[in-house]
């Protein structure tokens, strides 16, 4: 695929389109609550801050305020879609699946319920509200439930394909969504699907395997390296579980050598599932960028990626030395 | 809505001496699955085998033969350890062949050591993890609101230790808030819990003025009196400004003297002497009639 069916043309900070990926999946909710009357939506007391007020306007007999309770909030959701309700249950990320994590796997993951778990606020990116609520270890908490699919839009466009999608999904399913502003560098007409992965710009030497808001951060990275010389692959992961196998696999047989990136904890997130699939598969050379066994802190989300070595100058510099490490420029 | 008659067609109502001598059977085979599978929970499978006698015989609607019946009552079993009586009931209801309880806890069995919905049709859904039932059991008297089904009720099974889950609280608040009058909720007060007394353990007590205090109607009953346990099943049905819990008094261990009242007995099977005399004592309703088959 090449990118430009995929990402808008002009990636530049001054000229690219910012909204919050929650903002996407608010607009999805509505659209999905329109299409089909049994979307129900649940949120514990913080109904604009996750954008399900729009669905709660349209719709205020589907949905469901269960207050400061995330126990409760999964676990009423999961005897709603017990009734044929496809649930969509919302809070912050540090809270859902982070407080109510035994109850997701009992009566939603085991139990097979159709439950949408959203978690808003997740990442560095949250800012500066601080560790406590940057969510940076939900990507290995629901990747390691079975039955599970695990979600990560790459911005606002995405977020409402996604959730379009896991609505018209039978299985349950954790979408994660940031608080910040974030580049919107797909379009409507790029394609989204339950099942893939996407080469966004095709390269030969190096494999960068990004998820989330990340990827913005790195397709500019993978500008300033084509520059440089370095012709740099970016394979986009919206959907982290189940993993599109084959087109990680097919880049890194191809360039070699990789490099994840993500907003959250290396160990368990996407660069744990790549580590895993390339060990097991294809063991080539990889390195992890990303939150490397520390909590966050109060700042900007620009100073907080700046800080955390995750800004486009920082990850170009990092496949540099990593490039150079591996004896390969 | 609420005062029209519901459909109980599909219902095989027991008469009260039908129904006690149910619940005789019911922990019979309780005993001889425990027993069987070498593990596993005595004391509050056989406390709660009078309320499983009447749920199954006599107030849900249901349909063995038809597990997912559309206009079935729907039963949350929150304390899933407690399962074995679940079992039992639905075998003698015809849900599956009775000598299939002897496969409980045993690897490939659909009789899972707690219950899995997946697994085994009749169940509504996974539990064990405590104090999660009423919640779900909320989502689903709420989406029947929705949906303006005043036919179902659900009904949610919940035991008395498993109330220090905070989990529980939340879900009564909402409850309430909702007045979610489709539902009725059972409390197994036997008292114990896995470590001790739950009032040495963690207090329970005031527990009627708690729920009260939390905006529910408490029926207190007897839980070993069959006619008590309809009884407050049709006063549930009734109510329909809050929502009800029928606290349910009962002894841990019911039926079998050396397990009655002890906490020891929470957690662990009869071996197959202790089985034998548990039986015995059920056969002959404690001595008082002499056994068929000793």
């Amino acid at each position: 695929m090449s990118g430009g069916t995929y990402i808008v043309g002009d990636l530049s900070e001054d000229k690219i389109e910012m909204e919050p990926t929650r903002e996407g999946f608010g607009r999805g909710l509505v659209e999905a609550g329109r299409r089909n009357g049994n979307i129900v939506a649940l949120c514990a007391d913080l109904t604009a801050s996750t954008k399900m007020d729009m669905f709660a306007k349209e719709f205020p007999e589907r949905f469901v305020q269960i207050g400061v309770a995330e126990q409760n909030l999964v676990t009423v959701a999961s005897g709603m879609a017990a009734m044929g309700k496809i649930p969509f249950a919302s809070s912050y990320a540090a809270f859902n699946p982070g407080r109510n994590w035994e109850q997701i796997r009992t009566t939603i993951a085991l139990n097979d319920q159709p439950v949408k778990i959203v978690g808003s606020h997740a990442g560095l990116i949250t800012g500066p509200d601080g560790a406590t609520h940057q969510m940076l270890e939900d990507i290995a908490l629901m990747r390691a439930l079975p039955n599970m699919v695990v979600v990560v839009p790459g911005d606002s466009i995405e977020a409402e394909k996604a959730t379009l999608a896991l609505a018209e999904d039978p299985r349950p399913a954790y979408l994660r969504l940031a608080r910040d502003k974030t580049p919107v560098f797909t379009s409507q007409r790029s394609p989204f699907s339950l099942k893939r992965a996407y080469v966004l710009t095709p390269g030969k030497d190096l494999t960068i395997v990004s998820t989330g808001t990340m990827t913005y951060h790195a397709l500019t990275a993978a500008e300033k390296l084509y520059k440089d010389g370095i012709d740099t692959e970016v394979v986009h992961v919206p959907v982290i579980k189940p993993l599109d196998a084959v087109t990680i696999l097919q880049s890194a047989q191809k360039t070699g050598i990789v490099v994840t990136i993500e907003e959250g904890q290396i160990n368990g997130g996407l660069g744990g599932a790549v580590s895993e699939l390339l060990g097991e598969n294809h063991p080539v050379p990889i390195k992890r960028l990303g939150v490397n066994d520390r909590f966050g802190e109060s700042g900007t989300p620009a100073e907080l990626l700046d800080k955390f070595g995750l800004t486009a100058k920082h990850i170009a510099k990092s496949v540099h030395a990593f490039l150079t490490e591996q004896g390969r420029q | 809505m609420v005062g029209k008659k519901a459909d109980r067609t599909k219902l095989n109502k027991l008469t009260l001496p039908q129904l006690e001598a149910m619940a005789s059977t019911l922990r019979q085979d309780i005993i001889k699955m425990l027993e069987e599978a070498g593990n596993g929970h005595s004391a509050g499978p056989l406390g709660l085998s009078d309320i499983f006698a009447a749920l199954y015989f006599h107030v849900l609607k249901h349909d063995p033969k038809n597990p997912g019946w559309e206009e079935r009552d729907l039963l949350i079993l929150s304390n899933g350890h407690c399962v074995p009586v679940r079992y039992a009931a639905m075998a003698n209801a015809g849900y599956f062949p009775k000598k299939e309880l002897m496969t409980l806890r045993k690897l490939g069995s659909r009789l899972q050591g707690h219950p899995e919905r997946t697994k085994l049709p009749g169940l509504e859904t996974t539990s064990g993890p405590l104090g999660s039932g009423l919640s779900q059991a909320a989502g689903m008297a709420l989406s029947l609101k929705m949906d303006q089904n005043h036919n179902r009720w659900v009904y949610c099974v919940m035991g008395d230790g498993e109330l220090d889950e905070g989990n529980n609280w939340e879900a009564a608040m909402f409850v309430a808030k909702n007045k979610l009058y489709n539902l009725t909720a059972f409390i197994d007060r036997n008292n114990i819990q896995i470590d001790g007394p739950t009032e040495s353990v963690m207090p329970l007590e005031d527990l009627k003025a708690k729920w009260e205090a939390f905006g529910w109607h408490v029926i207190e009953i007897d839980g070993h009196n069959m006619e008590s346990i309809v009884d407050a099943c049709s006063m549930a049905r009734a109510i329909v400004e809050k929502p009800v819990v029928i606290i349910a008094h009962t002894i841990p261990g019911k039926g079998v003297p050396f397990m009655e009242y002890d906490f020891h007995w929470h957690g662990a099977p009869p071996d197959s002497q202790q089985a034998k005399e548990a039986l015995n004592k059920l056969r002959t309703l404690g001595g008082k009639i002499s056994g068929e088959h000793e």
